[in-house]
């Protein structure tokens, strides 16, 4: 059998090295599918991704990618923020360009292979913008062009879309969730709204408490029947508000 | 943009400019008035157009001592951004020697520049050094304070993402930290400007044999006051120049300024 694209077995995390904060959480996100994990502000989300990029070394537990250990080693995995974290000092194109650039590609080649994608992304001619001249959605958009430039088989992704106004949320999440299809993408995204995760994932994680004060664990997973030629009806389809209810029973 | 909100800008600079010179020229009125029918005596404060006389008569005297002055300013700025930059990067870099030389620099700052001239003098002459090293003293402070605190203005996200991109040390400093830093820099840059052709001055009052303090000293001894004033102008004269220039050079490096200045 194949290993998962990305696997956490038995992450015990703590904050700033002291208090164990997540217990025993363990994960898969298989190649190509979409993974939400779903929990209150402040249960521990983000410390967990921290911990499946690498940039955090667990008090236990392995994370593996492909099957191979890479606990504690940044860099084999995408990562996307909820802030865009656009730098204000480089036009859009450079902007995406940064990882690229960063792993040792010229600057012409690195723009010669971003500029084809613009279109596909939906950012056509906002190359040689500045970030400040963007909307937040482009802006977003432009991040996970960015993201996807890393080039890496996993995405993580942190509240991607919490920065932006309602609207533009649901038409920047629908655009997401047609990229990630299109592009056989393997990601995991964290996130508090409910309607969001369900309609996002194939598969959503609820990270919960067993009382207040106690270190979060993963409270049960829920499997999204998704529709498949529902589109973008699928959120009032009676199989969407099925799962919601189940992640709303899970977290209450 | 609508027609009126162009308008509403355009005479909103024009105010900008004219109340301000309306008051100034007030004031110089008053002045020359003031002194004219004998209020205060000639003697001691001369009239605007004694000092406009003043300055238009040592013009060519003027030019050549505001050479020597530019030439010291210029070089100690040039040194006092070098060290206060070598500074912020160590400091940033090094806790350590964050936590060695901060409070030392802070006390630097607070030992009066009159007070240190004349040491200064004596360790190293009347010619050039001593005056550069004075403009280096209180030139290096603004830049090293910008910038560090431009450097540790830098999103820590932003930091955690270059690493998940395996970004070198070197690469986050070049690509994040100094573009974040610029803004401030360029503040503290500005201030350094003003405070280079002031300390070359000052550091001319304890001796040296041209320069814009030097001509100040002598005129001050054979109480032509109104050349005192007319040195005055220029000395403020040239620190504005300073400023406008790291003005232009602020807006030809950081052009991503120019269009968030449009969109607010």
């Amino acid at each position: 059998m194949r290993a998962p694209a990305l696997e956490a077995r038995g992450l015990t995390l703590t904050w700033n090295g002291s208090d164990v904060i997540v217990r025993d959480v363990s994960l898969v996100v298989e190649q190509g599918e979409v993974v939400c994990l779903v929990g209150r502000s402040g249960c521990g989300k983000t410390t967990i991704l921290h911990a499946l990029s690498g940039l955090t070394q667990p008090l236990e537990g392995q994370v593996l990618l492909h099957g191979e250990d890479v606990t504690g080693q940044p860099g084999h995995v995408s990562y996307m923020l909820q802030k865009d974290l656009l730098l204000p000092s480089k036009r859009i194109i450079d902007n995406v360009c940064l990882p690229l650039v960063i792993g040792g590609m010229r600057r012409d080649e690195a723009r010669a292979k971003a500029e084809p994608l613009f279109e596909r992304f939906g950012l056509a001619g906002s190359e040689g913008k500045w970030p400040s001249e963007l909307s937040g959605g482009m802006r977003q958009r432009a991040a996970f062009l960015r993201t996807y430039l890393l080039g890496a088989d996993v995405t993580l992704l942190d509240e991607p879309f919490s920065a932006l106004d309602a609207i533009t949320r649901v038409d920047v999440r629908h655009w997401f969730c047609g990229m990630a299809r299109e592009l056989r993408l393997s990601a995991f995204v964290i996130t508090h709204d409910v309607d969001e995760a369900v309609s996002m994932a194939s598969r959503v994680y609820v990270l919960g408490g067993v009382q207040q004060g106690e270190p979060s664990r993963i409270v049960g997973e829920v499997a999204v029947d998704r529709v498949t030629d529902a589109g973008e009806q699928f959120e009032l389809t009676p199989e969407f508000l099925a799962a919601k209810r189940e992640v709303m029973r899970l977290l209450a | 943009m609508s027609i009126q909100s162009v308008e509403g800008e355009s005479s909103r600079r024009r105010r900008r400019v004219v109340i301000p010179a309306l008051t100034t020229l007030g004031i110089l009125v008053v002045w020359q008035v003031v002194v004219q029918v004998g209020l205060v005596p000639n003697y001691l404060l001369p009239t605007p157009v004694q000092v406009i006389d003043a300055l238009v008569g040592d013009v060519a005297l003027l030019a050549g001592h505001a050479a020597t002055t530019l030439v010291e300013a210029a070089i100690g700025l040039a040194l006092g951004v070098a060290l206060g930059f070598a500074m912020a990067v160590l400091m940033d870099r090094f806790e350590g020697f964050y936590l060695a030389f901060e409070p030392l620099m802070t006390i630097s700052q607070t030992i009066p520049t009159v007070a240190i001239a004349p040491l200064l003098v004596l360790w190293f002459g009347y010619g050039l050094a001593p005056k550069v090293v004075l403009v280096v003293i209180s030139t290096f402070f603004p830049i090293t304070v910008s910038l560090v605190s431009g450097f540790q203005s830098v999103d820590p996200d932003m930091i955690d993402l270059m690493r998940t991109m395996r970004a070198s040390r070197w690469q986050v400093f070049w690509q994040v930290k100094m573009p974040a830093a610029a803004d401030q820099f360029f503040s503290g840059l500005r201030i350094s400007a003003t405070y280079a052709i002031v300390g070359a001055v000052i550091a001319e009052w304890l001796g040296g044999f041209s320069g814009l303090g030097v001509y100040m000293t002598r005129v001050r001894k054979s109480f032509s006051y109104d050349r005192m004033f007319a040195v005055i102008i220029i000395i403020s004269a040239l620190s504005l120049a300073l400023m406008k220039l790291v003005d232009v050079l602020q807006r030809v490096l950081m052009p991503w300024k120019r269009a968030e200045g449009k969109q607010s």
